[in-house]
């Protein structure tokens, strides 16, 4: 009786074997590029799944026998970088391309998720296209670059001429400071009852678009710790949050409680981002939007929802310092790249396909039709881009101006942690002091204790 | 523990040897491919959760993972979202799994008992179709009707009731209903079946003995569906411990981490700050909560009969 039981266990176990690697076969088909990206959370929004789809017929024109597989995640952020990073954690998961935020690349780059293209990009005429800032933003701590930049973004102040000229407001507004729009949203609060005044994304919920578009926009306008006031680049360290950090607590404290920002629970509510462009401008809801460059395309004819008249309706300002000190404007920029994964089992194909992606037609169109700040020169001048949509040349000026979130490593689990004392102190759970303090006892321990105090103004 | 039920169990083996040992290889047989796939698919995910709840593994941010002994069990201790979570999982567990699901499961399925038949499907019906839509779905319902703009306030307007911001001003409170509302039918369906095993003549001989309706539920009812109770109890408690789903659509553990209780703490932990090793030891203490859940509710069974 005995041998019967192990020769059960063998059965079982080369059943069990036979089925699992069955199951991971397939993901590495020599002649497929799995190519994985997210895609919009609105459902009436597919630009980039329909700019792909034709980069993959191209594609498949060109090199008869190889196949593109596109795998949209449909998802918020957050969660699309961690399904991704649970995909690259497995050779039998793992895509061959992937689509990456810049501010994220570091950090799987640290986990060994990403192979650098430096052999690529040095054989690549066109990689001369693009400006240093973008070739910087998927440059690792180790000098490799890890990712191929499509395009960015800036941030600044929309606004609703038809409110404002209610509120009896200026069509040609021009904030010199943080007061100024203040006062702006206090007078609308007044004199157009029933419209929200002033939108800055808050809380845990919208993740990033909260952190970076609306946090990091009043950090980096206090010009504090000579104006790194995340992180100091010479000293490798984290600053703490200071007097800046409490000043941009307190600015989004006073728009909440004062209620001059939409309902507490509609600015927690993670889809809130949607409803600005989708609802809340084009119905005329809300008078300030603090947002970003790429607003426009979901109002074009092929956007999510057209609406003609937005050029008439919103005006563009660009975002104050604190109190007007030098330069005077500020702006946020990130971004994302197209990076090949560690784990890929056909990188050379999947880097024939960023090619195909890079084209100077194909990257005039994607940056037109996902509203994109050019990062290459030739695309930049070119006649198509430049005419593409009304404001385009505004956000692209904003580029002078504009700051890059501190790319290292544990930056996203910083962004965490701002997220939560915004949260603290939107809500009123904590005042903005306690809220700075608790995010340097996080930042302690994500840093490991490498951190240094903000030294007051720079 | 373990001594004791080995040298319990060694008395009872040894004298029994001889004979049915040999036929025992045989009867094992049949079970053999059941417990590999079980040691397979079971123990091994969770021997691998064990182990990296002493790592300090990341989703990213790190390529190497080492071993860091208690450090995660530790600073689950000294932090204070991690006690929130804890007190939060306990609210939660006692106001819609004790209270709520288990008193509201009795309650209906007394009445049902005796309630006329089509009223007696149709509320079955109605309770049992929450029971089976899918978690996240209920979870979707559930916040349309508590949000602002949501049915529950609507209700609250046409009654001239002043409205409030539910899922805001009290989270907790809110998916702790919610979770009542999903759960109940479960309660219902066990209490049901144990009312109905409790022998007519009991009932009647109490009844001629002058006992009112009150007194003979107390007395007779409530001592002879004890078992259920326990159960019931038991499997309430666990499952409730471990929602997610519910609480994730409705409020994401917000506002700030006011229904923030330890599985959507373990995920926050987990996938949004990428810590794989920290959410893991939360996952385990989760686990420890529920066995000591559980032992309790052993133990009240055990005394009863």
């Amino acid at each position: 009786m005995r041998p019967t039981a192990p020769l059960i266990l063998a059965a079982t176990l080369a059943a069990t074997a036979g089925l699992t690697s069955c199951g991971g076969g397939s993901g590495s088909d020599p002649d497929t590029v799995k190519v994985v990206y997210n895609r919009s959370t609105d459902n009436k929004i597919r630009f980039k799944d329909n700019h792909l789809a034709e980069v993959k017929k191209q594609f498949e024109k060109a090199n008869p026998g190889k196949k593109v597989k596109l795998v949209p995640i449909q998802a918020q952020d957050n969660d699309y970088a961690t399904k991704v990073q649970q995909m690259m954690r497995s050779p039998k998961t793992a895509p061959d391309l992937v689509y990456e935020d810049t501010f994220r690349i570091n950090s799987d780059i640290k986990a060994g998720y990403l192979r650098p293209l430096d052999d690529y990009l040095a054989k690549w005429k066109t990689w001369d296209q693009f400006v240093d800032t973008a070739k910087a933003a998927a440059k690792a701590e180790d000098g490799k670059t890890y990712g191929v930049p499509d395009g960015t973004d800036t941030r600044g102040l929309w606004f609703n001429k038809k409110i404002f000229a209610k509120a009896g407001l200026p069509a040609d507004w021009s904030p010199k400071n943080w007061d100024d729009i203040l006062k702006a949203a206090r007078t609308i609060k007044q004199k157009v009852p029933g419209v929200t005044p002033l939108n800055t994304y808050t809380g845990k919920a919208p993740g990033e678009t909260s952190v970076m578009q609306s946090f990091e926009m009043l950090l980096y306008g206090t010009g504090e710790a000579g104006g790194n006031p995340l992180y100091d680049p010479g000293a490798k360290k984290w600053v703490t949050g200071g007097k800046g950090f409490q000043d941009a607590l307190s600015f989004l404290r006073t728009v909440y409680s004062e209620k001059l920002g939409p309902d507490i629970s509609d600015a927690l509510d993670p889809n809130v981002g949607t409803t600005v462009f989708s609802e809340w401008l084009p119905e005329g809801k809300l008078a300030i939007a603090l947002d970003g460059s790429w607003l426009g395309q979901n109002w074009l004819k092929t956007g999510g929802k057209p609406w003609p008249e937005w050029s008439k309706t919103l005006g563009q300002a660009p975002m104050p310092t604190q109190n007007g000190q030098a330069p005077g404007k500020v702006s946020m920029s990130g971004g994302w790249t197209w990076a090949i994964t560690a784990k890929s089992k056909n990188p050379d194909l999947a880097w024939k396909f960023i090619q195909q992606l890079q084209t100077k037609d194909n990257a005039v169109t994607w940056d037109i039709v996902d509203a994109q700040i050019a990062v290459r020169k030739d695309v930049a001048q070119d006649p198509k881009y430049t005419s593409s949509m009304p404001g385009i040349t505004f956000f692209t000026g904003l580029v002078k101006y504009t700051h890059y979130r501190p790319t290292t490593p544990v930056y996203p689990q910083v962004s965490t942690a701002i997220g939560e004392a915004m949260e603290a102190a939107t809500t009123g759970d904590a005042s903005p002091e306690k809220a700075a303090k608790s995010y340097d006892d996080q930042l302690t321990s994500i840093a490991d204790g490498a951190t240094v105090a903000a030294s007051g103004q720079g | 523990m373990a001594t004791v039920t080995k040298v319990a169990a060694a008395p009872t083996e040894t004298p029994a040897r001889p004979g049915p040992r040999r036929g025992r290889p045989l009867r094992w047989l049949p079970l053999a491919p059941a417990t590999v796939m079980l040691l397979l698919f079971l123990g091994g995910p969770i021997a691998y959760c064990v182990y990296i709840a002493f790592t300090n593994m990341q989703l990213t941010g790190a390529s190497s993972t080492d071993f860091v002994g208690l450090d995660n069990f530790q600073r689950a201790f000294g932090d204070d979202d991690f006690r929130n979570a804890v007190v939060l999982t306990l609210v939660f567990t006692l106001l819609s799994s004790l209270v709520g699901q288990n008193t509201l499961g009795l309650a209906l399925a007394a009445l049902m008992q005796r309630a006329s038949r089509p009223v007696r499907t149709l509320t079955g019906a109605i309770v049992i179709a929450a029971w089976v839509v899918p978690e996240i779905v209920a979870g979707f319902l559930l916040y349309a009707f508590f949000r602002r703009e949501g049915t529950l306030n609507a209700l609250l307007d046409w009654l001239g009731l002043p409205s409030q911001n539910w899922l805001y001003t009290l989270p907790i409170l809110a998916v702790s209903f919610a979770n009542v509302w999903r759960g109940t039918a479960f309660s219902m369906l066990v209490y049901s079946a144990a009312l109905s095993e409790i022998p007519k003549e009991i009932t009647e001989a109490a009844e001629v003995d002058g006992a009112g309706g009150l007194s003979r539920f107390w007395h007779i009812t409530l001592p002879m569906i004890r078992r259920s109770i326990g159960t019931n109890l038991m499997l309430n408690t666990l499952q409730t411990l471990s929602v997610f789903g519910l609480i994730w659509a409705m409020t994401r553990g917000g506002p700030g981490n006011r229904s923030q209780t330890l599985p959507v703490f373990m995920y926050d932990q987990a996938f949004n700050k990428s810590l794989i090793g920290y959410g893991t030891a939360v996952a385990l203490l989760l686990l420890l909560v529920g066995a000591l859940f559980s032992v309790v509710y052993l133990r009240l069974m055990r005394e009863e009969v």
